[in-house]
């Protein structure tokens, strides 16, 4: 102990003995005086989900588009009109805004400041306000590619997936999921089961919150038992609990699969790689910065983005390590059933779809 | 108050002459009064407890002692908090870090880091909170106060409810259920029902005020008929509250027409508490309300034979019920009054702030209500104060995050920090030398101790 502490200490003692730089030299990057700034939610821009994905976004265009970035985490929902304020008042362009609980204060500051722009994520207003942009997305769409592939792929007949709490934004995944599953289950006449969600009553398995793992390690594990090999959480962080299950499922000798949503989950969650059969997801970086770059160059609108199959916006996320357990005649019919969606052949409807 | 007035003259004798008598013999333990009480018989309650689950429990005496300590511990703990707060906002500054490398070629410039890192977020923190000079008008100046003010409102009904609870010898950690009970009864009566200008926000104040008390005397009846803890049964009534609201949220009735999204329509204008000073500030009736809520607590403490009942209680519940006092009533009774004041916090936030009911409603106030309680030292002006100071930091760190990019979490730090501080009093007193009997001892220690450490390394 004595040996390593001498060692940690004699080590800092020589990062501390480095020159002192002279002074008056200091950089100045000649960057725009464009200033993009986010206000997160409550969930904060670690949140492994929305907040995170947009903050990104805004990151990236700072470096891509040389602006200035200007940021401000919410803790509580009474922060979000003091942040709001400040940011109109420390001259942002254009303030995104994070999440269906900043809707009203986005409303306000954007009526009280009508010359600045706002764009808010994951929220339409039923009246257009003439500077704030929404961000939406037909979630569906990619969700429904993501039930006819776990339909596709089940060995035991049985699927299942769950959401963090019922809001729009997380039911719009489950319903297109369950109706690619049903879409799989008329055009091969098979009869797969999917757990956790019912269309139709609008009612299924949830969580109760982003954070609780262990929840949605209970709630997989009772899929589990109940015969589902493909789960599909819709919970942010709490799919790691899902991811959690299905390794010990896995390790025990089950062929199990994991599907993840928002990201590419082989990249932000490394740790279910060998699971991890799809991602449903949703480009959010990418929308923000399209935004971003639109009001730098003097096109901003008002009307909606909403992300589709169409443009990106929402994909299925590639195989990866498990490409080999997809059949290649199923590869097939997800492209074919992506193309319908895009050309409007196959209707995918939700009750939280987009009503653009 | 009025119609009190007759029990106050039936108080007025035996609570101040209690108190005289304490200060009489010593005037340092004066602060500790009627709870030194409770030191004092304490270690002969414990059993008593443990035989008949109607007494406050036997570790109450740690708690009390941390609730009571004295004011001195309180402003040295914030203090040694905010350096603590202070170093880490350093240690995580780039400058500092840079300037880390060469700490050997030119010290200066590292200690003018640190010094700039800390002094950059909390000069931030100040002007956020308190006055902003860069303001363009003075009505801009002072507008980080009035958010102060603002913020710090719900936190010092709140602290109320858990110091006044905390003087009759129960440990109220419910209020952040308290809160959300309140918040779903007042925002529905703001947002359901459409009532004349003052009618209206009355009756939303006295819904949020029931639901609260309810929620709180739930849990006063609970432990007074059966016995069972009081923590235990706040935490679980915190739950069962905030998942009934969330139930509430998914039903048609608490959304917004054609809407699915888990948030409440918007309160209708009359429902919500009119701004004091116009409408740049955030700063709502309600803050007026919380100075009359901290005078109706003094008062209730200090000068009411209830209150006299409450502290009897507290102090020692067996002596109190040999003396002929109701300890159900009173645990009941605090408990719905400490309930209907974080009530009032409740209404503050759908009434003055959000003007909307949704999950996050409580915000985490319950649970920074207790800290304000312990800073405050459960006396109703102590609280007042502790709730207008944590109302600034809060309002501060948003102001502090913009500036200098200081996260807000250092303002939960530091926050944290403080309950630490103030729960280790003699660690406090020891760091700022104040341990008169123990100095030498310590300092022979502390040499002792330096001098073996040098020897292994």
């Amino acid at each position: 102990m004595a040996g390593l502490a001498t060692v940690s200490a004699s080590a800092l003692l020589l990062t501390a003995c480095g020159a002192a730089p002279e002074a008056g030299s200091t950089s100045s990057a000649g960057a725009s005086d464009y200033t993009g700034c986010i206000v997160s939610d409550s969930g904060g821009f670690d949140d492994q989900s929305f907040n995170q994905s947009s903050y990104e976004g805004l990151k990236k265009s700072e470096k891509d588009l040389g602006i200035k970035v200007n940021q401000v985490e919410s803790k509580t929902n009474n922060d979000f009109e003091p942040n709001l304020r400040a940011m109109v008042t420390a001259g942002c362009d254009l303030t995104v805004t994070v999440g269906f609980l900043l809707g009203d204060a986005t409303k306000k500051q954007a009526t009280d400041n009508p010359d600045s722009h706002f764009a808010i994520i994951d929220f339409g207003y039923a009246t257009p306000i003439s500077n704030v942009k929404p961000i939406i997305y037909d979630t569906a769409q990619a969700a429904f590619l993501a039930g006819y592939l776990a339909a596709g792929t089940t060995k035991t007949g049985t699927v299942a997936t769950f959401g963090g709490i019922k809001i729009p934004t997380v039911t719009i995944f489950m319903d297109g999921y369950a109706d690619g599953v049903k879409y799989y289950n008329q055009q091969k006449g098979k009869d797969v089961k999917l757990l956790g969600w019912n269309k139709e009553a609008q009612d299924g398995s949830f969580t109760g919150d982003f954070e609780k793992q262990d929840v949605g390690k209970q709630l997989t594990q009772n899929f589990l038992d109940q015969g589902a090999d493909i789960v599909m959480p819709v919970a942010g962080p709490v799919g790691k609990g899902a991811g959690a299950a299905l390794k010990e499922a896995k390790a025990a000798g089950k062929d199990v699969k994991l599907i993840w949503v928002d990201s590419d989950g082989y990249l932000t969650a490394p740790d279910y790689k060998d699971i991890m059969l799809s991602s449903v997801m949703k480009q959010m970086g990418e929308a923000v910065e399209t935004v971003v770059k639109e009001d730098k160059d003097g096109k901003f609108s008002n009307t909606p983005y909403v992300g589709t199959l169409a443009n990106d916006g929402v994909q299925l996320a590639p195989f990866h390590d498990l490409e080999s357990q997809v059949p290649a005649d199923l590869k097939s019919e997800l492209d074919q059933i992506k193309k319908d969606i895009v050309d409007g052949k196959l209707k995918v409807e939700s009750a939280a779809s987009p009503k653009a | 108050m009025s119609d009190k007035h007759p029990p106050k003259h039936a108080a007025g004798e035996p609570g101040p002459g209690a108190e005289e008598a304490t200060p009489a013999e010593d005037s340092t333990a004066a602060v500790v009064s009627v709870d030194t009480a409770g030191g004092a018989m304490g270690p002969s309650a414990v059993p008593a407890t443990a035989q008949s689950g109607q007494l406050p429990g036997g570790p109450d005496t740690v708690l009390r002692r941390i609730f009571t300590g004295s004011g001195m511990v309180s402003v040295l703990a914030v203090l040694l908090a905010l350096i603590i707060g202070g170093l880490l906002i350093a240690s995580t500054d780039k400058q500092v870090a840079t300037t880390s490398t060469y700490f050997f070629a030119r010290p200066t410039d590292f200690l003018a880091a640190v010094w700039n890192a800390a002094t950059r977020s909390y000069i931030a923190l100040f002007q956020g909170s308190v006055f902003n000079p860069r303001g363009n008008s003075v009505a801009a100046q002072f507008a980080p106060f009035m958010e102060t003010l603002t913020i710090a409102t719900p936190l010092i009904t709140a602290g109320l409810g858990v110091a006044l609870a905390f003087r009759a010898g129960l440990f109220n950690i419910g209020a952040q259920g308290q809160i959300i009970v309140a918040g779903i009864l007042a925002a529905w009566v703001g947002f359901a029902l459409h009532l004349p200008v003052g009618l209206h926000l009355l009756l939303v104040l006295v819904a949020g005020i029931i639901g609260g008390a309810f929620w709180g005397g739930l849990v006063g009846v609970l432990k007074a008929r059966t016995g069972a803890h009081e923590v235990i049964l706040t935490i679980m009534f915190n739950y069962i509250a905030l998942y009934f609201l969330r139930y509430l949220l998914n039903t048609p009735a608490f959304q917004r027409p054609g809407e699915t999204n888990p948030i409440s329509p918007i309160l209708d204008p009359s429902a919500v508490y009119p701004q004091i000073f116009g409408t740049q500030y955030r700063l709502h009736l309600g803050f007026l309300l919380a100075i009359a809520a901290t005078v109706l607590v003094w008062w209730l403490l200090n000068r009411s034979t209830v209150g006299f009942e409450f502290r009897a209680v507290g102090a020692n519940p067996k002596a109190a019920q040999t003396a002929g006092i109701n300890v159900s009533r009173s645990t009941i009774l605090v408990m719905a009054i400490a309930g209907g004041l974080a009530g009032m916090s409740g209404v503050a936030q759908v009434a003055g702030t959000e003007k909307v009911l949704t999950d996050g409603v409580a915000a985490t106030y319950g649970f920074d209500a207790i800290t304000v309680a312990l800073l405050g030292r459960s006396t109703p002006w102590g609280t007042f104060a502790a709730g207008l100071l944590f109302g600034a930091f809060r309002a501060g760190a948003v102001q502090m995050q913009i500036q200098t990019g200081t996260p807000i979490d250092i303002v939960l730090v530091v926050q944290s920090l403080i309950v630490l501080f103030i729960a280790a009093p003699p660690l406090v007193r020891a760091v700022f030398g104040l341990n008169p009997r123990r100095k030498k001892q310590a300092r022979t220690a502390k040499s002792r101790k330096a001098a073996t450490t040098g020897g292994a390394a």
